[in-house]
């Protein structure tokens, strides 16, 4: 009786050695190469020892080291701790241990497994995501046990198709069932691939898979047509960007300005001082791109006012030699550039809440960057068209460029409302600038692959008219992004300029032609 | 921009504290005329970006070689001209550094459009140029010695690594690329592998952009849609030049991870990733011969080189640099051994002579006028350096002519 006795006394305080044990073993094998990192990762994962998150999650965040001896060490914000045992370390010497993407996936299958019950929501949220990505009929009991207790409705849907996708691989054909009948009953398209993935292994039940997958691409058209629809929006944003400021010195004071791309380009630039004059201002920093707004009018509409005074006003009338004026001008501010400069991109970051994808109702997916310039496009517009309809400056302009003599006449000093549009448009153009630093190259090139397509919209709209602009650049975003899965970027290119060119052909002032004196004038 | 003296006033302008050796300093030289040395980079345009460091390493070079006594005990002179990123001005430019200015040898060109078109005239007038950049074979040229990669030096490695297990098992590949020449043969010839390996015509995606294309959402989203056809998916991408930034930002904000679909880069280097924010690029992938993360003696001796020459602990060097490296090296040694820098006597000399490159192998040119080269893939790291994970365990004979593409797959030279 007593030996029975020792006997388990001995198996009581073997077992939770052995469990460290295992944990300890596991654990050395991240610091070794790629595949025995994976396998160790599976493994941390499948024992479930909640000390294992810091090491996997400081892998895979490139914060884990390996000291000479083998030991592996985690730095953290202010020092570093040894990764077995939690106690402060030495990190001195210690290299970081490298990963590839196949210890990526492992890592985040693992980190997955232990997190479905983390107390915090995001974290659990992204574990259901990532178990959802890596199904495996282990995960079965362990969803099973979260969802038990889980409230968020939002992570209970994400937990249910990971378990439904998880369920897929088990061996039990009526659990293969529901887990099909749940993905099918999503809008998913990671739930669609992996139906489609499970076609393979299931050939029994190809029929259930099939209407699944049927489903599924039914809820989804709509919201593709929807992403298709934005993205022509999108493009056409950026057009009207470009051609707002073109819209003003081209359309409405007939100067073919072809260094209206330099401009752009300018404010682009001035996004970039901006940025890093506020960089290590810490109250200033988050607020960079709305300073640069008004910044970038301000340079690049200074550019225009030199620009206008010193040699565009001499050449009033006399189109051709403005085209050659302002081609030279604009490749000397290029130049300009990228000596001061240099060739290569500046880096323009952008902030937290321009980046990464929003879910629109529906779940229309839009990327944050790209609905900020379409929000931002549409107001900077209105605000023009006021500028110009509401204020004494834009009836002083509309006077000039209607009837200049008669404008003379009433007192308006032309050659100073002149230089002051010129500049106005140019200042725009810098505000396009800004916005362009979001999704283009910050580069001396960056306004020579705008000028054709601003020309292409302002002429396209009818010359004269912001309201032209605007509808001509919606209408080819649409257009170009609608072709772009049929015909290829190339091709869908070329089709709306061959498009255009038709239409220019049959009528000559755009869609919105000018009327009366002034489209002679 | 075509005198020399107009150069150096250009280098000591943008701040590169060292410019030419200029007669007065450095070792005596001997009575003869100086050696010409052509570079025929585009420092204006949509290339500018990745063509400008070639200018600076070749000039660098220049610096180091008349800093060791010259050539022959004769000075080297480097004559710079700027053909702007306009492929028959490329041409014109040719003519004026062969016949104009009567240089020794040439260092240009990146795009293979460019080179194309110089290559009647370094035929016609019988000069040399040595052509840095990995390039889609298909060519061979005895009046160009090609320093960069062969299709079976870079793209073909590098879709072989993303099929096997440690590259994810790729079996969908999406091939994405600027529309020229390079991209469309490379990708035919990738087209004729992966059907090779059993991968199916419906299972790969081509798409082709413009030079400059900024506008990522449709075919992202596309390729997106393209890898939720139940089989993990890869991107190869021969996207050049600066449409590079907002296709990598576009695959960023649209959640496009590494481990999910992991994308192979064959002309984004670590000049390329200078302009971008790398941490959401973490673990995409590019593959080249030399990255400048590696670890060997020779990269330190470049590295230093470099750094000493262009002042800015800021510049990066690249797989480009390295051969322009290599190749100025080998033509340098080749002109000492013929003794003479005459066309014909120094490409006899060049076969065989051998090189420790900056990656960290010996390498030898060939009778083809390609070099042997290892193949690495690196990832990009946060730092917006690369991390080599794969790397092949010596130099690759380059197969210039390949055997995807039937109708040259024949013409091997001895």
């Amino acid at each position: 009786m007593a030996r029975l006795l020792a006997i388990l006394l001995m198996l009581a305080l073997a077992l939770p050695a052995r469990a460290q044990d295992a944990f300890i073993d596991a654990l050395a094998g991240l610091g070794g190469g790629f595949g025995a990192q994976a396998e160790a990762a599976d493994r941390l994962g499948t024992l479930g020892d909640p000390r294992a998150i810091a090491p996997m999650r400081a892998l895979s965040d490139g914060r884990l080291l390996r000291r000479a001896d083998g030991t592996l060490i985690i730095r953290t914000d202010g020092g570093a701790i040894e990764a077995a045992t939690g106690a402060p370390a030495d990190a001195t010497g210690a290299e970081t241990v490298r990963i590839n993407n196949r210890v990526r996936v492992a890592l985040r299958g693992a980190l997955g497994k232990l997190q479905l019950v983390s107390p915090d929501a995001g974290e659990r949220l992204a574990a259901a995501e990532a178990v959802f990505r890596s199904p495996s009929a282990e995960n079965v009991p362990l969803l099973d046990a979260a969802l038990a207790r889980e409230t968020q409705p939002r992570i209970r849907e994400r937990m249910e198709l990971a378990l439904a996708a998880s369920r897929l691989v088990a061996t039990d054909a009526a659990q293969k069932r529901a887990g099909i009948a749940t993905l099918g009953a999503s809008s998913s398209p990671e739930a669609r691939a992996i139906l489609l993935e499970a076609r393979a292994q299931n050939a029994d039940l190809l029929a259930e898979i099939e209407a699944a997958v049927a489903a599924i691409d039914r809820r989804l058209a709509v919201r593709r047509a929807a992403e298709t629809f934005f993205q022509g929006l999108s493009l056409g944003s950026v057009l009207l960007l470009a051609a707002l400021g073109l819209a003003v010195t081209f359309g409405v004071m007939g100067v073919i300005n072809m260094a209206h791309g330099e401009f752009v380009m300018l404010g682009a630039y001035t996004t970039f001082l901006v940025q890093q004059a506020l960089r290590d201002i810490p109250g200033l920093a988050p607020f960079a791109l709305p300073l640069s707004i008004p910044a970038a009018f301000l340079v690049a509409g200074l550019g225009g006012l030199l620009m206008e005074r010193g040699l565009i006003r001499h050449l009033y009338g006399r189109p051709l030699e403005t085209l050659l004026l302002t081609f030279g001008v604009g490749m000397m501010i290029q130049q300009a550039v990228r000596l001061a400069f240099g060739a290569q991109n500046r880096e323009v970051t952008s902030p937290p809440w321009m980046q990464g994808t929003l879910l629109l109702p529906f779940d229309i997916p839009v990327t944050a960057n790209r609905l900020w310039i379409l929000l931002f496009s549409l107001a900077f517009f209105v605000l023009i068209v006021a500028a110009i309809r509401f204020t004494r400056f834009g009836l002083e302009m509309r006077a000039v460029t209607q009837r200049r003599p008669i404008a003379a006449a009433m007192g308006i000093r032309t050659g100073r409302v002149d230089a002051l549009t010129f500049a106005f448009g140019s200042g725009i153009a810098g505000i396009a600038g800004v916005a362009l630093s979001q999704i283009d190259n910050v580069s001396p090139n960056l306004g020579t692959g705008y000028i054709i397509d601003s020309f292409l919209v302002v002429v396209f709209g009818g010359v004269g008219s912001l309201a032209g602009t605007l509808i001509a650049s919606f209408g080819l975003g649409l257009i170009n992004k609608v072709l772009e899965p049929w015909a290829g970027a190339v091709l869908a290119k070329v089709f709306v300029l061959v498009a255009v060119m038709v239409f220019i052909q049959r009528r000559p002032r755009g869609l919105f032609p000018q009327k009366g004196r002034a489209a002679e004038a | 921009m075509t005198d020399v003296t107009r150069i150096s006033r250009r280098a000591a302008l943008m701040g590169f504290g060292a410019t030419l050796a200029a007669p007065a300093i450095g070792p005596a030289f001997g009575q003869g005329a100086p050696i010409k040395v052509g570079v025929l980079h585009s420092l204006s345009g949509t290339m500018a970006i990745s063509e400008t460091a070639l200018r600076d390493t070749v000039l660098m070079m220049v610096n180091w070689i008349n800093g060791r006594g010259g050539l022959l005990g004769r000075r080297v002179e480097a004559v710079v001209v700027d053909p702007a990123s306009n492929w028959p001005l490329f041409a014109e430019k040719a003519r004026e550094l062969l016949q104009v200015h009567r240089v020794d040898v040439t260092f240009g060109c990146w795009t293979s459009v460019s080179r194309k078109s110089v290559l009647p005239v370094f035929e016609e007038l019988n000069g040399m140029l040595f052509y840095p950049v990995q390039y889609e074979g298909e060519e061979e040229s005895r009046n160009i010695f090609y320093t960069g990669a062969a299709p079976n030096q870079q793209a073909i490695p590098a879709v072989e690594y993303l099929m096997s297990a440690d590259g994810g098992g790729a079996r969908r590949i999406a091939l994405l690329g600027t529309d020229y020449v390079y991209p469309r043969t490379t990708n035919r010839i990738l087209r004729a592998f992966l059907n090779s390996k059993g991968i199916a015509d419906a299972d790969i995606l081509e798409e082709y952009t413009p030079f400059g294309h900024s506008d990522w959402q449709g075919i992202v989203a596309r390729v997106k849609r393209f890898a939720g056809e139940g089989k993990k998916t890869a991107i190869v991408s021969t996207i050049n030049g600066d449409a590079n930034v907002p296709f990598y930002r576009e695959l960023g904000n649209q959640g496009i991870k590494a481990e999910d679909i992991p994308s192979v880069a064959f002309s984004v280097g670590e000049e390329e990733l200078a302009g971008i924010d790398t941490r959401p690029l973490v673990g995409h992938l590019a593959a080249w011969n030399y990255f400048m993360s590696v670890q060997s003696p020779a990269n330190t001796e470049f590295l230093n080189l470099w750094r000493a020459y262009i002042n800015n602990p800021r510049r990066v060097t690249n797989d480009p640099m390295e051969a322009t490296y290599v190749g100025f090296k080998m033509w340098a040694q080749a002109v000492a051994a013929a003794g003479t820098t005459g066309v014909d006597a120094v490409r006899t000399a060049m076969y065989g002579q051998k090189v420790d490159a900056p990656s960290g192998f010996t390498l030898e040119m060939h009778r083809n006028h390609h070099l042997s080269k290892p193949v690495m893939i690196g990832e990009v790291q946060a730092d917006g350096q690369f991390n080599t994970v794969w790397k092949t365990p010596g130099p690759i004979v380059a197969e210039n002519w390949s055997p995807f593409i039937p109708e040259n797959a024949n013409r091997r030279r001895g």
